[in-house]
């Protein structure tokens, strides 16, 4: 048994660190999240050049290292608040593709994606807010050689500067059989995609409304109607590189809050000696460390393709879910009155919390899968 | 990252599987506790031989020696030990798997777990030769059992402020002052003695660490009963007990050195075990549910899935520790984060076990439930409460100032 990451993965790490540290720095990510898209195409073309864009794409569509080099990378940009549809490209949009995309069509995409020169996402939720497959309605029907798609995605990440989207719809019935996925290139005649106004301003949420939208043929993903299994493997994978991110928010939020500690004096002392601070911080550690163990167990799952994958991942979401939200909110109590300041940046990873906690499931939803796999 | 385990290591599994299958008693047997049975209904839980109550502690501790007896016999005692000490020199690996394939059989533990927990690794650390010839086997077969004669009246968490006396007669020491909560003390040969030789400015210095026969004259050990009706620790009183200095473990006035070691194999190697542990105890609470035909309702589905998620957080932090060990050497702090998240853990899941029942948690012992939850309430406390913990994280870990 070797549950570490190796020699190389921990140099990806350190390089992905300094590298964020001198191109993402708070007032950078505070720049960016005030644009429309919250999107800065030179840094994507930097990250590019760091071979980011390639993590987890096998070799013969143009990628070169695996989903777990990506998941360090991962959190490190989670670390650093990184804005940008870096998270929705390659932990959403490349697993889909490969998981259910047609050979042509990773050929076409994956390899601009590993260059640096297509960024994609997943348009799954609508607005019910559901993450299970009975939340896919978007209709889609046949319509000569190809399809028609009516009907609208809501809470759709990155979407406003993806080249590409691969779509969840439904074709017939309810539930995880009738599910058909697209791959939509561009913006094709009655699709419209609007930014929401999110609490999370580091990442951009939209709205993807599709009116009597017709697709080629080609634009079909895999077999028509059995979509769903595909598109659960890929959530999994997005699931882990999720919780990848939110570990590297809380575990800076845990560092900053033990170097204020530290330093802030009230009564003559360092806050640090009061229990009631420092067990706070022992607790994040607890947090974070058993974070790091689930998130790290989940991408190496997914990676390895064990039988465990889909319950993996939603252990590792419940637990970092509520982890990333309570250290959030604890670090901004650590800090005291500074701590609720726009100029700190202690809320910035309080709403990224709150917002990757609904991502893709919240905890409450992932307990109930646990609870599946318990047979309760 | 990889979870496989390798050929070898396979094959200890499949060996020690097989022996506990034919070997093992069943729980029905030989229960976790002397008060844990299966009573009637009506019938809560009694102290150990009081009317009504499950029969006298010596029972169960003459069946769990022997057992630990059969254990040794076939190698499986004291596994992680050097062979030269009568161990068998196993891998972490291999202990770690000892572990999850003992408590998944559900075969007890074996009685001597003070001396195999931190007894032995303390006379192998700091014992002579001499020393280590005379305890050691004894102590693997259960033919001396081993208790901890560290906590006082007026020092818990705060054990530098001991005042068991040792007062040095030439030859020997003579022992006078009062142990508090030393399990196993009413059924031990030897007990690891910290006592004061000198009184000192520091209160850490002037300790001496002293084997002390457990049938020396002016020894008196009284029964405390507890919150589950068992007496599994004792008080001990010491009288002008003599100790002679070939029983000095360690240097004379250099004790605390050596109780730490002590204290870092008590966390240390806790840690997993109970990590498997957890894995268990979760297993039962999901089948109770179900048996119960409870596992519907969506709050105890909520309940239950919360504790596997943090059972298994709880297994993969110890699986990290375990390779960071492996390739650094030392263990670090990780076992009195493990200990500290087990303990917490570990009470959430009696009491959900408990409210399962709802009120049939209160009136009859539901397949030992209620004995498994009152006996929780003894796991923050015990080996370092969660706060004394929680502090060690803080200041060693973190590197926070000492609040102390
Ligand atoms: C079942 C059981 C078995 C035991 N077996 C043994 C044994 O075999 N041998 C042995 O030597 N001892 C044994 N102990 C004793 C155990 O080690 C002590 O109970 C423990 O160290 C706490 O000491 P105390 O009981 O005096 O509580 P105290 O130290 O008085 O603590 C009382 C409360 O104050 C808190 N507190 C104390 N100091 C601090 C601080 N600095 N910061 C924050 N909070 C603090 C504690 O966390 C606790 O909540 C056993 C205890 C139990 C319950």
């Amino acid at each position: 048994m070797d549950f570490a990451f190796s020699e190389e993965q921990e140099m990806l790490r350190r390089t992905a660190r300094d590298f964020l540290a001198k191109e993402s720095p708070s007032s950078f990510v505070r720049k960016v999240m005030e644009t429309e898209d919250a999107y800065d195409p030179d840094l994507w073309k930097k990250v590019a050049a760091q071979g980011w864009t390639a993590l987890g794409i096998p070799e013969h569509y143009g990628g070169f290292g695996s989903f777990l080099d990506l998941v360090v990378v991962l959190e490190e940009t989670g670390r650093y608040l990184v804005p940008g549809p870096f998270f929705e490209t390659m932990a959403m949009a490349v697993p889909a593709l490969l998981e259910a995309g047609t050979d042509a069509q990773k050929k076409e995409v994956l390899p601009l994606i590993a260059r640096g020169e297509a960024r994609a996402t997943v348009a799954f939720t609508e607005p019910t807010g559901r993450w299970d497959a009975e939340g896919v309605a978007l209709a889609a029907q046949r319509a000569g050689e190809g399809w028609k798609l009516d009907g609208t995605k809501l809470f759709v990440p990155g979407a406003g500067v993806a080249d590409y989207l691969v779509v969840a719809a439904r074709t017939r019935g309810a539930g995880e059989d009738g599910i058909t996925l697209f791959l939509v290139k561009g913006r094709p005649a009655g699709m419209t995609v609007k930014p929401l106004s999110t609490m999370d301003m580091t990442h951009r949420w939209y709205e993807v409304k599709f009116e009597g939208v017709t697709l080629p043929a080609d634009a079909l993903m895999g077999e028509p109607d059995k979509g769903w299994t595909p598109l659960k493997r890929a959530l999994d994978a997005a699931t882990a590189g999720l919780c990848a991110e939110m570990v590297g928010g809380a575990a800076q939020v845990m560092e900053a809050s033990v170097e204020y500690a530290k330093t802030r004096q009230q009564f003559g002392k360092p806050i640090g000696i009061y229990q009631a601070v420092s067990h706070k911080l022992a607790d994040m550690l607890l947090e974070v460390e058993s974070a790091r163990s689930v998130t790290y167990y989940a991408a190496w799952a997914v990676d390895a393709d064990a039988p465990d994958r889909p319950v993996a991942a939603s252990i590792a979401k419940a637990y970092t879910s509520d982890a990333y939200r309570n250290i959030a909110g604890n670090g901004i109590q650590v800090h005291g009155g500074i701590g609720f300041t726009w100029e700190h940046d202690m809320h910035l990873y309080f709403k990224r919390a709150k917002a990757s906690e609904v991502t893709l499931g919240d905890a409450t939803y992932h307990r109930e899968l646990v609870a599946q796999s318990l047979d309760l | 990252m990889d979870f496989e385990l390798s050929p070898t290591e396979k094959a200890f599994r499949d060996e020690v599987r097989t022996w506990l299958k034919a070997n093992a008693p069943t729980e029905a047997e030989e229960p976790e506790s002397a008060g844990q049975r299966g009573g009637a209904p009506g019938e809560g839980l009694r102290p150990a031989g009081a009317e009504g109550g499950p029969p006298p502690l010596k029972e169960w501790i003459d069946k769990r020696r022997a057992w630990q007896k059969k254990l040794h016999e076939a190698g499986y005692v004291g596994i992680g030990w050097p062979k030269e000490y009568g161990g068998r020199g196993a891998t972490l690996m291999e202990q770690l798997i000892f572990n999850q394939e003992t408590i998944a059989a559900r075969a007890p533990q074996p009685i001597n777990v003070i001396g195999l927990g931190m007894g032995g690794p303390v006379v192998i650390t700091h014992g002579t030769d001499e020393q280590k010839r005379r305890y050691l086997e004894p102590l693997l077969s259960a033919d001396e059992i081993w208790c901890q004669g560290f906590s006082e009246p007026n020092a818990g968490s705060d054990l530098s402020a001991l005042r068991t006396r040792a007062e040095d007669r030439g030859d020997h020491y003579v022992v006078n002052g009062q142990k508090v909560w030393t399990t196993l003390a009413h059924v031990a040969k030897w007990c690891l003695l910290l006592a004061r030789e000198k009184p000192a400015d520091n209160p850490r210095a002037g300790l001496t660490y002293l084997l002390v026969d457990m049938e020396s004259p002016g020894i008196e050990v009284r029964p405390l009963v507890q919150i589950t009706g068992d007496a599994e620790f004792n008080e001990i009183f010491f009288t002008d007990v003599k100790v002679p200095k070939s029983q000095i473990l360690g240097e004379a006035g250099e004790g605390w050195a050596v109780a730490m070691t002590t204290l870092l194999h008590e966390r240390g190697t806790l840690g997993m075990a109970l990590a498997t542990q957890a894995q268990v105890t979760i297993g039962e609470v999901a089948e109770h549910a179900r048996k119960l035909g409870r596992g519907g309702e969506r709050l105890a589905r909520q309940r239950i899935a919360q504790h596997h998620i943090e059972a298994r957080a709880l297994q993969l932090n110890g699986y990290r520790a375990i390779t960071k060990i492996m390739k650094d050497g030392i263990p670090g702090p990780e076992g009195s984060l493990m200990k500290m998240m087990w303990s917490e853990l570990n009470q959430r899941m009696t009491e959900t076990a408990i409210d399962l029942m709802g009120p049939f948690g209160q009136v009859r012992d539901g397949g030992s439930w209620q004995y498994s939850f009152l006996r929780s309430r003894a796991n923050t406390i015990e080996a370092g409460t969660s706060e004394v913990l929680r502090n060690i994280i803080a200041e060693r870990v973190l590197g926070l100032p000492r609040s102390r």
